[in-house]
């Protein structure tokens, strides 16, 4: 006979991986980028050019700075946890679905702060 | 077991549903945006990198070739949009009975292809 009580058994042996909060994050980025990705549409469709000039004065603007930054953030955030979804269901085997969840989230990451950066660094001019 | 005819799994006899294909779409449209947000840093880092490096970028992202990419995109952009809300309606309890999930994907499908077409004439074409 077991001394642990039925709960202490169980405490810990739940996946663990904070399945709600993913799902709460998911909606959040989603319904951030309904704006955000409207908004880089109509921004794209009324940019008078695509010379460096022209996207660059584009980019500088504060307005364009800052969406630009939260775009990014909230696409980088949305398309990590849609992409460790789609790796949980398909990549099989333990090993190698660890090494592509770490993969994904390093490149996305990666990915987000530089582009995060390209915009400071051409919003404050250098 | 020989000569029993046991039930299958209904898997692959379930006749094929607009909700089944959408949902299938969704997900491969939202894998395709997340390639498109590569270009889309790319596009960024290309330009915060000084005028040769964005005329380099845009010399790909501009050309003629790159062009039904950029048409890819936008479906997958405005549909993954579409049945996003479609989604966030059903995380809100709306929409979710036979008949109304049926109209909602066609209405997603209908929204698409127009704001596709209208965006790529406008900006792409």
């Amino acid at each position: 006979m077991s001394l642990m009580t039925p709960l202490n058994r169980v405490l810990g042996l739940g996946t663990a991986k904070g399945a709600a909060e993913h799902w709460w994050l998911q909606r959040l980025t989603a319904v951030a980028l309904l704006p955000l990705g409207l908004w880089l549409a109509y921004a794209l469709l009324t940019l008078p050019a695509f010379d460096y000039a022209s996207v660059a004065a584009w980019v500088q603007r504060p307005v364009t700075s800052i969406l630009l930054i939260l775009l990014v953030a909230a696409v980088g955030y949305h398309s990590a946890l849609g992409v460790q979804v789609v790796i949980e269901d398909y990549v099989t085997g333990k090993g190698a679905k660890v090494a592509t969840l770490m993969a994904s989230t390093l490149a996305h990451v990666g990915l987000t702060v530089a582009a995060v950066f390209a915009v400071l660094k051409i919003a404050f001019g250098s | 077991m020989h000569g029993v005819q046991r039930p299958l799994s209904p898997y692959w006899i379930y006749r094929w549903e607009i909700t089944m294909w959408l949902s299938s779409l969704h997900r491969i449209t939202g894998l395709l945006l997340s390639l498109g947000a590569v270009v889309l840093a790319a596009w960024l880092i290309g330009l915060a990198s000084g005028p040769d490096a964005f005329d380099a970028v845009q010399a790909i992202v501009g050309a003629a070739w790159f062009k039904p990419l950029l048409v890819g995109w936008t479906f997958c952009f405005f549909f993954h949009l579409a049945n996003g809300v479609r989604h966030l309606c059903w995380d809100a309890g709306y929409g979710f009975d036979p008949q109304r999930i049926r109209l909602s994907g066609r209405l997603v499908l209908v929204v698409t292809i127009l704001a596709t077409a209208a965006f790529s004439y406008a900006a792409i074409i």
